[in-house]
């Protein structure tokens, strides 16, 4: 029996999907019986290797590897490329190689953000790779410009591309040339080879070829600038796919009296209204406002490894003060960004927000038992990783393993630096450019109470039987965590609340009856 | 809910032509030999073309090579170890998203929801990476001893940098005693998905089919089932099936699908083929080389489910066409509860699908037999073949697209104000925003199964939550002007 009749007009039948149905005795049979032609293993030698994968000389030949890669934690150049593009007006994101690549980029965003994510191949293929893509990248402007007019076309590479050696900013001329385009339409580039560096390079990378695009563009023009008793600090966020931080930079820095300018704003264009219209280019950062960046007080950078060239371009092109900070996460990190923005825009900190701190600092008083000691992993990002740490670290949590696969020569130094801040520090071990199978073998051998990551660890999680928060890039299988912020102290409150809550779930879920307590 | 009136052949022409009207004349030439309004005679001026290369910039919903072989035919064979050989991204976004479920342990004996790359880095471009994968290689074999075999699949530098994966992948196999598959399914090859499906093919004929044998007793009544990837479990639900009819499934290709099974794969009487698009090449080399006829076969709704029963049971004795007949009356009671709960909610709905390349036309029967109707479908990567297959089970007039892009299907939807959308993940938010019902295809939206009696349970239910949603009634603000809300 699969289904039980319902008599509510709702729901006419009860059915039973792929979470129930296979239960049924039938398909337990069928599925006994199909291993007659699988030869498979037999089960108490799959006992053993399991056993065997979990143990410490499984570990040792797994932290051996010198090729092997298995679950890695990063993604590749030009899907970073295509959020920096996504955080500008009417921007276009136009990926030069392989079409199948914008398809994934495509819908590994959809899957995160629960949105549209529009985004253009120029779909080279065999004849392309022997006599180059100037044709492709020719046309694919002139159905761009007809069918989804843009404002601003941002253009990045495959590997493809890259491999043979494509020259974007000659192509993009002939472009022009042959008229697909205006002389004075806005076009950057960035070449984003996926076997250099990760998803934060190609984002790093395109934003900086915005950025620059706009600075030389005829918008870029100090008279331009609107006369205000403000200072303008732009504010950069790097590869952040919460949109909620967007929102919450933004809120913050107009508590203090500053205007803030954010420079890769995804926070409309990958969280648009359902009102029975779609538009397909809902927000980013203003164009006429991108060009204005480089007369703004200074650059608040908030991912130092991933906005590297970005900074550099800023400090050295723009001459502007660049001020490079941990994200602000938590206590800490939101008091280092506040202290930097009060003191380069000249302005206080506004009552509103000392209360609001100590809202957060009363609601960790609040849970500070039960997270205290809490043994955990992290995974992701460095950024992000360095920013997590630090938090949970405040939290009196101990972090145990910390794995940033695509971590940059800086990670280590700097992550240090924030655990030997602290005494719950003293054990963690830092590794990185490890993948999420290093961490598995880390999690079987020292095991921890709880991860915190992105969705990807979920197999870790219902492996080693640990709960995971999930934090990070990408979230597939949880809805809506990105659309509220974690950065500032709005943000801290609505990590902790995640931490504790996770570790009461799991107490509550374990617990023995007489410990199953009303009150926590 | 407003219904429309089916649109005439004239009518849905000229809207073709509205929507083609706004492509520049490059585009438009070759856009207008892919958009038809269907004759179900399949006349010459009704043709659909396809299988050809998109055309750069329309936001194309296709894939690509890389994807049809990893993420199609390879990816889910359970005791395979499926390398991504190339930079981290093509494996990295394929990881686990098509939900081809099996059996095992992950890791361990089963290596399907698992990233497996070489990482491609710089130095392995310029110096080529046949060392990397040689050493990868040694590695798998170390960490993953039950594993049964490693497949190979090439990004698109392999072939660009003149790696020689056939020479390190025959050096592997010797050393460790396992079948190392080179797949050159490089992401630039061919137009789509489709050419992915077919080096796959090529490459189970050429290393896999016919190795096996000997592991069990054979017996008359051996199948293969074959094109079924076992999304949400619907392998297992077709199994189920066959197995009531009383046939012996002694392959499944690939979803929860294994090496032995491949290799023994000709010792099937008749192959049963589900996604013809992806596998249709296999079951002629079979054909050929071992002489076992195939046949294809429909499982989504009741109609497509008997009529494929009986045709199946055609080719056995007696005793399977009896075993047939009492399943189908078993399932005839089955299949009234579930139409008698969700036709009356469902009736007369219109559908727009836009899918890879079978069930665009393999869903419609489901759909029919929910009183629901498609006025516009298409394909991502199907072939003539396809089209063939296609036009006689739709009305005159009703709207075909092959490789249709973002910008006509929203045009599409707009001019036919579908009841409900069914495509990808891509196209899923874009209709929402619209507020028009969406489900995704592809992946069952994360549901399913939809193949077999079980699945079309879900089918229906699925289609039910979607059309009746209350969440539609919502998108209008109350002090929205009528009129300033589309």
């Amino acid at each position: 029996m699969t289904t039980t009749p319902e008599h509510t007009s709702a729901v006419p039948l009860r059915v039973l999907d792929h979470n129930d149905i296979f239960r049924d005795e039938v398909y337990q049979k069928q599925f006994e019986g199909k291993r007659e032609f699988e030869d498979a293993a037999p089960k108490e030698e799959v006992q053993r290797v399991l056993d065997w994968t979990r143990g410490w000389e499984y570990r040792e030949k797994n932290f051996a590897r010198e090729g092997l890669t298995v679950n890695p934690a990063k993604a590749c150049q030009p899907l970073g490329a295509v959020l920096a593009a996504l955080g500008f007006e009417g921007t276009m994101p136009l990926v030069h190689g392989s079409q199948g690549c914008v398809a994934y980029f495509r819908s590994h965003f959809a899957r995160h953000f629960k949105e549209p994510v529009p985004a253009a191949s120029t779909s080279m293929t065999e004849d392309a790779a022997v006599f180059g893509g100037i044709n492709n990248l020719v046309e694919a402007m002139e159905n761009i410009t007809a069918l989804y007019k843009p404002k601003h076309i941002a253009v990045s590479t495959t590997c493809m591309a890259e491999v043979i050696g494509e020259d974007l900013f000659a192509y993009i001329g002939a472009a022009r040339e042959q008229e697909v385009i205006a002389q004075d339409f806005p076009v950057s580039y960035a070449h984003t080879p996926s076997f250099v560096g990760s998803h934060i390079t190609g984002y790093d990378v395109m934003l900086k070829g915005i950025l620059e695009m706009l600075a030389k563009s005829p918008d870029a023009d100090a008279s331009k600038v609107a006369k205000s008793d403000k200072v303008r600090l732009n504010v950069i966020p790097g590869f952040d796919t919460y949109v909620g931080n967007h929102r919450e930079y933004k809120r913050i820095l107009e508590l203090m009296g500053v205007d803030p300018l954010i420079l890769g704003d995804h926070s409309s264009s990958l969280d648009s209204p359902a009102d029975g219209e779609y538009f397909l280019y809902p927000g980013g950062t203003p164009l006429a406002q991108g060009a204005l960046a480089k007369f703004s007080r200074a650059s608040l950078v908030l991912q130092e490894s991933t906005l590297r060239r970005t900074a550099e371009y800023i400090q050295k092109d723009w001459k502007q003060d660049t001020i490079v900070l941990e994200t602000p996460l938590g206590v800490k990190g939101t008091d280092a960004f506040l202290t930097a923005v009060a003191k380069v825009a000249d302005v206080e900190v506004p009552a509103e927000l000392t209360a609001e701190r100590g809202r957060l600092v009363d609601a960790i008083t609040d849970s500070h038992a039960y997270v205290h000691g809490k043994r955990v992993a992290l995974a992701g990002d460095p950024d992000l990783v360095i920013a997590l740490t630090r938090f949970v670290l405040e939290l009196g949590m101990i972090p145990v393993h910390i794995v940033s696969t695509n971590a940059d020569p800086t990670f280590k130094a700097r992550m240090e630096k924030v655990l030997s801040a602290s005494k719950f520090g003293a054990e963690a071990t830092v590794w990185p450019e490890k993948d999420l199978w290093h961490l598995r073998s880390l999690v079987f051998t020292e095991p921890v109470d709880l991860l915190i990551g992105s969705m990807q660890l979920k197999y870790i999680s219902r492996e080693a039987n640990v709960p995971l928060v999930r934090v990070g890039f990408p979230i597939f299988d949880r809805h809506h965590l990105h659309r509220f912020p974690i950065i500032g102290y709005a943000g801290g409150l609505q990590l902790l609340t995640q931490l504790v809550n996770t570790i009461l779930d799991e107490m509550d879920r374990t617990a023995p009856d007489h410990s199953f307590d009303a009150v926590r | 809910m407003t219904t429309t009136p089916a649109p005439t052949r004239a009518e849905t022409e000229a809207m073709i032509a509205e929507v083609l009207g706004q492509y520049p004349t490059k585009a438009a030439k070759f856009r207008t030999k892919h958009i038809k309004a269907n004759d179900p005679e399949g006349s010459k001026e009704c043709e659909v073309k396809s299988n050809i290369k998109s055309r750069p910039g329309v936001m194309t919903i296709r894939g690509c090579s890389y994807a049809g072989s990893k993420g199609v035919v390879w990816g889910p064979v359970k005791d395979l170890v499926t390398i991504s050989h190339g930079p981290v991204g093509c494996g990295q976004y394929s990881w686990a998203t098509r939900r081809n479920y099996a059996h095992g342990h992950l890791g361990v004996n089963n290596f399907t929801a698992m990233q497996i790359t070489t990482d491609f880095q710089e130095k392995d471009i310029v110096f080529g990476g046949d060392a990397k994968l040689e050493t990868v290689l040694d590695e798998i074999v170390e960490l993953f001893p039950l594993a049964k075999g490693v497949s190979i699949q090439s990004e698109c530098p392999i072939g660009l940098i003149g790696d020689d994966i056939e020479a390190v992948a025959k050096k592997s196999a010797k050393k460790h005693d396992i079948p190392v598959i080179p797949v050159r399914c490089e992401g630039f090859r061919g137009v789509s998905q489709s050419l992915g499906h077919h080096i796959a093919n090529d490459a189970v004929r050429d290393h896999v089919l016919g190795t096996g044998g000997g592991t069990f007793e054979q017996t008359d009544y051996d199948v293969a089932l074959i094109g079924d990837y076992n999304i949400g479990g619907d392998a297992w639900a077709s199994r189920r099936i066959l197995e009531e009819m009383g046939l012996r499934v002694i392959a499944q290709w690939s979803g929860d699908g294994t090496l032995n099974e491949m290799k023994s794969t000709h010792l099937s009487k008749l192959n049963l083929i589900h996604c013809y698009r992806s596998m249709n090449y296999i079951c002629t080399t079979m054909e050929e080389r071992f002489g076992t006829p195939w046949t294809e076969f429909n499982f989504f709704g009741p109609s497509k489910i008997v009529s494929s029963m009986r045709k199946i049971a055609e080719f056995f004795d007696d005793e399977i066409k009896a075993k047939t007949e009492a399943a189908i009356a078993r399932y005839q009671v089955r299949f009234d509860e579930i139409t008698k709960a969700f036709r009356p909610r469902l009736e007369g709905k219109r559908v727009m699908l836009a899918i890879g390349g079978l069930r665009p036309r393999h869903t419609i029967g489901a759909y029919e037999d929910l009183g629901m109707e498609v006025v516009g479908t298409g394909y991502e990567f199907a072939h003539k073949d396809d089209y063939t297959r296609t036009y006689s089970m739709l009305k005159e007039g009703t709207l075909l697209y092959d490789d249709p892009n973002s910008f006509e299907l929203e045009e599409f939807a707009k001019h036919l104000k579908p009841d409900l959308m069914g495509a990808g993940v891509k196209e899923k938010y874009v209709f929402h925003k619209m507020g028009i019902p969406f489900r995704q295809m592809h992946s069952w939206d994360y549901s399913g199964p939809y193949h077999g009696v079980d699945g079309f349970a879900v089918f229906a239910r699925d289609m039910d939550i979607a059309i009746n949603s209350p969440a539609w009634d919502l998108l209008e603000a109350p002090w929205s002007k009528a009129g300033e809300v589309a």
